[in-house]
């Protein structure tokens, strides 16, 4: 477990999909992939599958969030596992798209 | 990096950059910026600068350098030899790409490698890309841009990875734009919104395609042939545009192709934008309000907000026009008068922004924000109680006569509305009495004519007697840079003699 900080990027130990965070809560926050915990990149070997409870995946450059959106992460690599914080699951962001400036 | 590998993993087969049949892929660009990366590397340069057009060589290089951790410095091309090779020294060492048309204007610099394009894209198509592990580390300066230099030596201004990576999450949607969607980009590459339109169109699956040298008739024609869904233009272009679009006259084709346009980075007049709205009524207008040193747009007025702003009877509403609408989600804005109070809804002053985005740092200068983060632009304007932005130019060209201070964009506003006035720009003169007098340079349009005081009394009519010009000086043309920026100091120095010695 560990504070989250904007910017920071995680990575599932039980399937492909890595995160970077949008926003983050103050405190710390038990972030998981599949059921288990994400860790820095580097740090992340493969330990197995994810957990049937949390293994509807990720999808690529969608954003998830806790209920009232004070954690918003971006998913950088798809996965098969789903993203959670201490067991609940994180949802969809429904995109709000601002028309092209550039 | 992290943008365009996301784009090569979920849009790698898509064309990335060029025409449909001819162009680049996302999986492609991820190789060539690889490659781009292993060259800097090899090479030992501290910077990647490039002295040339758009072409597709700048995608490559913009995420190749940050692939390879060095800066990416887009060099205004157009300047003459010394301004260019001194600005290319202050970067050493660095690989320096060269317009091919242009060779050996690099060459033998300290520290400079120069390279001209083609060798340079030869050489990518024989390389192994480097090794991943790129750094993620938002801190990593990602982009210089020098500033125009029109107030003294220019500038460098730091835009870092974490500064652009946030403008792109902010504003567009991963994958939202749909395989048949084309991006016309006319701005060059030293413009900050050069940069933006390559990320978020790369982010987005949008394919770009460029026009390296501008006029109406090519962007118009490129529109046409490759079925362009969206563009980005400054006001001078749309000026052009627009009046290409009206000599075609009732046999015009329009762009029915082109969905979406979007104007900014200078003032923009609002007959332009009215009449420009008239000719392409499916096009979806936007006016973005953005700043180099803010990671490009910071403020935005959307397509509903144009087309009801321009059929409105409000005068609120229909003013709105002329605004540059309403910040980004993510960014703040300020208002502030000169010690840096924060004045009342309404009132005018000095625009300040905060966000993520924004950068507001300078090379060997360092950061510009106060300590709570905040950047004062120099540009003045003022927030309606709606959260409407208006801009009404720099702090710097504001008019101060008889202790009034004035600004020269509300004096232009009126002109334009007059029916023989083709441009106009309003600047201050020194004055015994008053301190500065009005003086405004007009541009009439062909076979027009309009008397002084006629235009003068128009001012008085809708402002007060205040802001009437005190001098007025018909000229064949006004003076703008190559991005269309008005050159306020050399209308100044045209109209000097207007002026008490």
């Amino acid at each position: 477990m560990a504070e989250l900080s904007a910017g920071s990027r995680w990575a599932s130990q039980v399937c492909a999909t890595e995160v970077i965070v949008v926003k983050a809560p103050p405190g710390d926050t038990a972030l998981e992939c599949g059921g288990s915990p994400m860790l820095p990149p580097g740090d992340a070997e493969s330990v197995g599958t994810p957990d049937a409870s949390a293994a509807e995946g990720t999808q690529l450059g969608k954003r998830y969030v806790d209920a009232d959106e004070t954690l918003e992460l971006l998913c950088t690599k798809p996965g098969d596992g789903s993203l959670g914080v201490g067991g609940t699951p994180l949802v969809l962001k429904e995109a709000k798209p601002l028309p092209a400036s550039d | 990096m992290l943008l365009l590998e996301m784009a090569a993993g979920g849009h790698g087969d898509r064309v990335a950059v060029g025409t449909a049949d001819g162009g680049i892929t996302f999986a492609e660009l991820f190789q060539r910026a690889g490659a781009t990366a292993a060259h800097l590397r090899e090479s030992g340069s501290g910077h990647l600068a490039l002295a040339d057009v758009s072409s597709e060589a700048l995608p490559a290089l913009l995420f190749g350098a940050s692939w390879a951790g060095v800066p990416f410095v887009p060099l205004n091309y157009r300047l003459g030899d010394g301004e260019l090779r001194t600005l290319v020294s202050r970067v050493s060492p660095a690989l320096a790409v060269v317009d091919p048309d242009a060779p050996g204007r690099l060459d033998g610099i300290d520290g400079v490698a120069a390279v001209g394009r083609h060798d340079l894209l030869a050489d990518l198509a024989d390389r192994e890309p480097a090794a991943e592990g790129w750094s993620f580390d938002g801190e990593d300066e990602a982009v210089l841009l020098f500033t125009s230099g029109t107030t003294g030596e220019p500038k460098a201004a730091v835009l870092r990875q974490r500064h652009l990576v946030s403008y792109v999450l902010g504003s567009v949607e991963f994958g939202a734009a749909g395989e048949d969607e084309a991006a016309l980009v006319s701005v060059p590459p030293y413009h900050v919104a050069g940069i933006a339109a390559v990320l978020s169109n790369v982010y987005a699956g949008r394919r770009v395609l460029q026009l390296p040298t501008f006029t109406a008739a090519d962007w118009v024609g490129l529109v046409r042939r490759e079925g362009v869904t969206s563009a980005m233009v400054v006001p001078t272009m749309l000026a052009r545009i627009v009046e290409h679009l009206e000599a075609e006259g009732d046999g015009s084709p329009g762009l029915p192709s082109l969905r979406s346009l979007s104007y900014g980075g200078g003032r923009m007049p609002q007959p332009v934008v009215e009449r420009a709205l008239a000719l392409l009524p499916d096009t979806r207008f936007v006016n973005a309000y953005g700043l180099t040193e803010t990671s490009s747009t910071v403020a935005l007025l959307g397509p509903d907000e144009h087309r009801e702003a321009v059929a409105s009877d409000d005068p609120v509403v229909r003013s709105r026009l002329g605004s540059a609408g309403r910040p980004l989600p993510g960014i703040e804005v300020s208002i502030r008068d000169d010690a840096g109070n924060e004045v009342p809804t309404g009132g005018s002053g000095d625009i300040w922004v905060r966000g993520e985005q924004v950068a507001g740092e300078y090379r060997d200068q360092g950061s510009r924000l106060t300590p709570d983060g905040w950047f004062p632009t120099n540009d003045g304007g003022r927030l309606d109680d709606e959260g409407y932005l208006y801009v009404t130019g720099r702090i710097d060209d504001v008019i101060v006569k008889g202790g009034q201070n004035i600004s020269p964009g509300e004096i232009e506003e009126v002109l334009y509305t007059h029916p023989a006035v083709a441009d106009v720009a309003a600047v201050g003169l020194p004055d015994h009495d008053w301190g500065e007098r009005i003086a405004v340079a007009v541009v009439l349009r062909p076979g027009e004519t309009a008397p002084a005081d006629e235009l003068c009394a128009l001012v008085t009519e809708r402002l007060r007697s205040n802001r009437t010009p005190d001098r007025v000086e018909f000229v064949d043309e006004l003076p703008y840079n190559d991005t269309g920026k008005l050159l306020r100091r050399m209308v100044r120095e045209r109209l000097a003699h207007l002026g008490d010695g």
